[in-house]
């Protein structure tokens, strides 16, 4: 840290003086145990979708440099700038939606998927951090000139992105898109008997899910007696939490990763458990613990409106995906399709995250004065 | 912030009106900062909470392992929680008893969704599944149930590609044995759960679940197929009903090779008859004979009251009480000296001999040979001597040439042991003996007395009945004995037990071989005899011609017996390379 002095005026300077390096830290970390763990994780995936043993991990190795790079980047940029970019990509990321919908590759019974420059992109992952920086900026519009409807149009946006979402199908992220969506405009300011009155509506969302659509009842119902479905998705990923103890079996002496075809991905904490061990998991709630609750305590005393929004929107998704990913793992919820973030395999997941958490480290620079108009996209 | 308070825009018309009522209206909230901290509070609050949750049950999860997860790892084991069952090898490190790891086929039957359509699928994969019993099975209400052990890769294959859920696999040790039937009565067998049930598997059960280095066996495989040949040979060509062999180290008291036929394959335990279970070697109790006429030589001349030249008059049979004990086709009806006696094979003049030592000398030497007690070896099927509770002169008379006392081969063949080996007796064992030279045994006769009854031996088989069991080189001695089976009225004059028992070489005895043959019928080739000297002394023969050269026996005499003895050794090469033996 002496090596850049306080004085120094240069971008980079500037930077590593005004970021927040804790997070920095941490996020950097989960990064390096993603690629250590790709190794680890991902051959015997590999060899079963019939690539070389390495063939995924060097795929997240090609990724890993570039998601660093990219979230470095995003966080040396002004807020304005960042903005910019995410209504741009809110915007691309709109129209690969729509494109995926009607040439879109399915895999597993959804359309997610869709072939650009010879890779697989996944719009909904960008669209989810864009999104949430998109919404932010309508509710400040709103807020800071009232004769522009904000509010309405973020909530026609919010309209839109579900049922593009929900055409896929893509519940998960429908339902992490309306979280992200939701605590925003109860930080807005929504009254609280609004606020109790959306909570009541996603319960009924969540009957009406279990009741109507069959691939959610299943999951719920062998959430509530895991032993007595087809549970064996969490039979195994329970088992290698007790198979690999607190220091776990070693690095590729797992078995579930062979046994799961989403190892690499939805049960990429299982895979940790049974490998590293107990204490490696310890360690990766920890992390994504400073990055959620340093995030959040800071957005506390934040003044700025838009900063406000964005960044707890996008921390949210961040928080949210890991602890959803990790509880499914667990059998703490039912079993959802989500990856954990920055270690699960998936470029687009890993991509799109960077530049959140770099729109975060961006939001979160100290800066001498928070007062900027918003009005200017 | 707006400078026109939020009232005055109530009154806006149009979509922006709407909009407004719609977001501002019941309420955002102008104190923004402060309600706020306590909205994002609430968030953290909730992340707090989800985190705690999330490290309890990692932890609960990789320190505790309740009922639920045990459960699963049942479930998903794939084996390796298996004890493992130390190897059996003989003494040169030939596997007799090993394990393979099968699949075994398990049921969970609450994730059973049709249990007539899984019964019926299971049915046709698997041949000798009792239907309406897994049909049982898979409607009970527990979480296990086995539906076939052991099962085959292919039928597991096979039931993979049924595609029914709630079938899971456990690789289970399976006990194999390479030898099979060879050496069935020896090694015995285990249950599916590989309990030892039988054989050396039963006695030394808690050893070989202890260690997993293999025990050896004193057993010789080599001698063994030598011995199961010969008796088996013996068995077809007198068409008898069963027959027994053993090869026991003279001067140690290892068993090399132990038969009993007919023997049982320990793959099909369902199979095995009590027949082929009983292990005549063992377990079957026996009165032998004239084999006992060089055990009462013994005592007699270890009495000191008997000495080699002394004569007893065998003219006429003797009368005692209702019996009359006669010699076999009238003998030679003449005073016999003892060394005739044995020659001849006199049942008067043995008689004579034992009344001349008398009965608490016979019972106490009998005894001391280990003849009156079950024997000691490592195998559960033993058998109990039987022997008159009042030993009267008619049972000293009798048991003298081997009639009323009824013990098993393996005692016949150890107490054989002790008298040519210079009078040591040892414990008889199936273990490979780590230090042969240090184990001391009990005296139960002189050096002398031993000379003395290899040299009685060697008369048999060079002069007496025991002629066709000399092996050119080996110096074979031995005696013969045939008995008639005591059937529930007295003997039974047609129903015989041929027996052999032989050592060499008699200038230093180093095996001890015992063949007997149940119920043999007379051939032509035999002159219609089916006596010892005619049944079972060839099979000796043949035992000693075939492994002697394994064993290292050197042949003794002149070069025309090195000659044959090459020829020995390379029958006996070509044995050991084709593992077949066409005589």
């Amino acid at each position: 840290m002496q090596t850049v002095p306080r004085t120094d005026r240069s971008i980079v300077g500037h930077w590593w003086w005004t970021v927040d390096r804790w997070t920095l830290a941490c996020l950097l970390l989960m990064l390096a145990f993603g690629g250590l763990l790709s190794f680890a994780a991902s051959p015997a995936i590999a060899e079963r979708i019939g690539l070389t043993s390495f063939g995924l991990a060097q795929r997240h190795l090609i990724f890993l440099p570039l998601a660093t790079i990219a979230m470095a980047i995003v966080s040396v940029l002004s807020v304005r700038l960042v903005r910019r970019i995410a209504i741009l990509g809110f915007l691309a990321s709109l129209l690969f939606s729509v494109l995926v919908l009607v040439a879109g590759t399915e895999m597993n019974g959804a359309t997610r998927w869709i072939g650009v420059l010879g890779f697989s992109l996944q719009p909904s992952e960008f669209m989810k951090p864009c999104f949430a920086i998109v919404a932010a900026w309508l509710f400040t519009l709103q807020k800071e000139t009232p004769s522009v409807p904000g509010n309405l149009i973020s909530f026609l946006l919010f309209g839109l992105v579900v049922t593009l979402l929900i055409l896929q199908p893509d519940l998960g992220q429908t339902l992490l898109i309306a979280a992200v969506w939701g605590m925003q405009l109860v930080l807005a300011g929504l009254s609280i008997y609004w606020v109790a009155g959306l909570v009541m509506a996603g319960a009924v969302g969540m009957v009406f899910a279990y009741t109507l659509l069959p691939h959610v009842k299943t999951r719920i119902d062998i959430f509530l007696d895991p032993a007595g479905n087809d549970a064996y998705q969490v039979t195994q990923s329970i088992l290698s939490f007790s198979k690999g103890g607190l220091f776990g079996r070693g690095p590729g002496e797992g078995s579930i990763k062979s046994a799961l075809p989403d190892a690499h991905a939805d049960f990429v904490f299982a895979v940790i458990g049974e490998e590293f061990g107990a204490i490696a998991c310890f360690i990766i709630v920890f992390l994504v613990m400073i990055v959620v609750l340093r995030g959040f305590l800071r957005m506390m005393k934040e003044e700025d409106f838009f900063i406000t929004l964005a960044a707890s929107g996008i921390l949210l998704q961040f928080g949210l995906q890991a602890v959803i990913n990790m509880s499914s793992s667990l059998n703490l919820i039912p079993t959802k399709g989500m990856t954990l973030p920055f270690i699960s395999y998936g470029g687009s997941s890993l991509l799109a995250m960077a530049f959140g958490m770099g729109a975060v480290l961006a939001f979160t620079r100290r800066r001498p004065s928070p007062r900027f108009s918003h009005f200017v996209p | 912030m707006s400078e026109l308070g939020p009232e005055s825009r109530l009154h806006k018309k149009g979509i922006r009106g709407v909009s407004y009522r719609l977001f501002h209206l019941p309420g955002f909230e102008p104190a923004f900062t402060r309600s706020k901290k306590f909205r994002l509070g609430m968030v953290v609050l909730i992340f707090c909470l989800s985190f705690t949750a999330i490290a309890s049950k990692l932890f609960y999860l990789s320190f505790y392992i309740d009922s639920d997860t045990k459960q699963f790892q049942r479930i998903a084991s794939k084996g390796g929680f298996n004890r493992t069952r130390a190897d059996l090898v003989d003494r040169n490190g030939i596997v007799l008893a090993t394990n393979l790891l099968k699949p075994s086929l398990f049921a969970d039957p609450s994730q059973i969704l049709d249990v007539d359509e899984a019964a019926y699928h299971l049915a046709s994969v698997l041949d000798d599944l009792d239907l309406s019993k897994v049909r049982r099975q898979l409607s009970g209400k527990g979480k296990f149930v086995w539906i076939k052990r052991n099962l085959t890769p292919r039928q597991k294959q096979e039931i993979n590609e049924l595609g029914l859920p709630g079938l899971y696999f456990r690789n289970e040790q399976q006990r194999v044995y390479p030898l099979g039937a060879l050496t069935a009565h020896v090694v015995g067998m285990t249950d599916i759960d590989n309990n030892g049930v039988a054989g050396v598997e039963r006695s030394l059960d808690a050893m070989l679940n202890s260690t997993s280095a293999p025990v050896e066996l004193s057993i010789d495989v080599r001698v063994q197929h030598a011995v199961q040949e010969a008796v088996q040979h013996a068995i077809t060509k007198f068409s008898a009903v069963a027959g027994a062999g053993i090869v026991l180290d003279a001067k140690t008291s290892e068993v090399l090779g132990m038969v009993s036929l007919p023997t049982f394959d320990p793959y099909d335990p369902n199979k095995i008859t009590d027949d082929q279970r009983f292990n005549r070697a063992t377990l079957g109790m026996y009165e032998f004979g004239s084999v006992f006429k060089i055990f009462t030589a013994a005592m007699a001349l270890e009495s000191g009251k008997v000495r080699m030249s002394d004569t007893f008059d065998a003219t006429n049979p003797i009368k005692i009480s209702r019996f009359e004990i006669r010699d076999f086709e009238d003998g030679e009806k003449r005073p016999l000296s003892l060394r005739e006696v044995i020659k001849y094979s006199s049942n008067i003049g043995a008689a004579k001999i034992a009344t001349k030592v008398g009965s608490r000398n016979q019972q106490a030497f009998l005894k001391r040979l280990g003849l009156l007690n079950p024997i000691a070896i490592e195998l559960p099927e033993i058998g109990k001597p039987q022997f008159p509770e009042t030993w009267r002169e008619i049972n000293t008379m009798t048991i003298s040439f081997g009639h009323g006392l009824s013990v098993s081969l393996l005692h016949t063949v150890n107490a054989m042991a002790s008298l040519v080996n210079g009078g040591k007796l040892h414990h008889p064992t199936l273990i490979k003996r780590e230090a042969p030279s240090l184990i001391k045994g009990d005296t139960v006769v002189s050096e002398k007395t031993s000379d003395q009854v290899r040299d009685l031996l060697r008369m048999v088989v060079r002069e007496g009945t025991g002629k066709n069991a000399a092996v050119k080189g080996y110096l074979v001695g031995g005696k013969t004995g045939t008995a008639e089976k005591a059937k529930r009225n007295g003997y039974a004059e047609k129903s015989l037990l041929s027996s052999f028992i032989a050592s060499y070489p008699m200038d230093d005895p180093r095996y001890v071989v015992m063949v007997t043959v149940d119920e043999p019928k007379p051939i032509k080739e035999s002159y219609g005899y089916a006596t010892g000297g005619w049944v079972a002394a060839p099979a000796v023969g043949q035992i000693i011609e075939n492994t002697a050269p394994i064993l290292g026996v050197e042949p003794r005499g002149t070069m025309a017996s090195v000659q044959e003895t090459k020829k020995a050794i390379g029958q006996a090469v070509s044995f050991q390379v084709t593992g077949d033996v066409a005589q």
